[in-house]
């Protein structure tokens, strides 16, 4: 496809990331929203001035924002026509993901309280 | 078809072609194939520590009168390895871009800096288990730490694959040069270690600080 072009990594979308300046730049900004995120991750946590409850949902929040930004800036996943194949692959992956991680929270919850006859019973099981 | 740009980009693309990939043009060159086939790899692999997640959250309360979440972990080492990790996969993409330009000092310099960061991650998780397992808290002391240990120590194990797949492809392209299929494997790695990072995040947020709270 392109047999005399100097490059080595043919494999590019359209997008204009050809000269030095800018795909470094990629990885700055994406180290640094993924070090502002992380930091605040742990500020969250360690934190007492936040509404209790909240926290757990804020860091998941959190956590995948941060994953949104390692896959745009390190992973180079984007929006563009030529990136579909890419978005379609990890649409698919997300959903079994989520399938997989909140059918079981759920089912699992259910089964635990709904199947607590006796605490003796509930204690047993939940302490292999 | 001269306007392909050189960005190390996972998949598959097409160029500044509408075409759909298989159109007269024929199947797309292996550059574009063979990363998008690792991609779909990665994918699974986050599947496969999806079943891992779920299993985790399923039994951290049934620690069997052992230590709970609270009494184990340390958040000031689980920071540090977080940014061991997030500058590891960092140098790993400076050293993408001097691949690509086919700089062997810097390529190989930035290759031995991400994995020196990734032996300081792998290093503190190791001495954090055999903290643990010395403390009584092994795999064996209750569902909750079977399920820790499984769950950490498959994304530990996969970055020791990650460390021995970057020693090979530093050797070989010490010994080879920038050629195509030696550039391609880089990316796979490349991709490989970055998605090792993503899964690290989720680690993090779910077993150490939410189970620190």
């Amino acid at each position: 496809m392109s047999e005399h072009e100097p490059d080595l990594l043919n494999v590019a979308p359209g997008q204009p990331h050809d000269s030095l300046l800018s795909e470094t730049l990629s990885y700055v900004v994406g180290l640094g929203l993924a070090l502002l995120l992380t930091g605040i991750s742990f500020w969250v946590a360690s934190t007492t001035s936040l509404w209790g409850p909240g926290v757990a949902t804020g860091l998941v929040v959190l956590a995948i924002a941060q994953m949104g930004v390692h896959l745009v800036f390190f992973l180079h996943i984007t929006s563009g026509p030529d990136n579909t194949n890419n978005v379609l692959a990890l649409a698919f992956g997300v959903l079994i993901v989520f399938l997989v991680m909140i059918g079981t929270i759920w089912i699992m919850a259910h089964m635990n309280a709904n199947m607590s006859a006796s605490p003796e019973l509930m204690n047993l099981q939940m302490q292999h | 078809m001269s306007t392909i740009s050189e960005a190390p980009t996972i998949g598959l693309t097409h160029g500044s072609s509408e075409d759909t990939g298989l159109g007269h043009r024929g199947p797309e060159s292996k550059s574009i194939v063979v990363p998008y086939g690792f991609w779909l790899f990665v994918l699974s692999d986050m599947v496969l520590f999806s079943a891992l997640f779920a299993s985790y959250a399923t039994l951290v309360h049934a620690t069997d009168g052992g230590p709970a979440t609270n009494q184990l972990f340390d958040r000031n080492l689980v920071a540090i390895e977080t940014v061991a990790l997030l500058l590891s996969s960092f140098v790993c993409g400076l050293a993408m871009i001097a691949a690509k330009r086919g700089h062997m000092a810097l390529t190989q310099a930035w290759l031995v800096i991400t994995g020196l960061l990734g032996l300081v991650f792998l290093g503190i998780e190791l001495f954090e288990f055999g903290k643990m397992i010395g403390e009584g808290a092994g795999p064996q002391r209750s569902a909750f730490l079977s399920a820790f240990f499984t769950l950490v120590g498959c994304h530990g194990a996969h970055v020791t694959a990650g460390l021995m797949w970057l020693g090979t492809m530093m050797a070989q392209i010490w010994a080879k040069g920038f050629r195509q299929d030696i550039v391609r494997r880089l990316l796979c790695f490349s991709v490989f270690w970055h998605a090792l990072d993503i899964i690290w995040v989720a680690i993090f947020t779910i077993v150490y600080l939410i189970g620190t709270l």
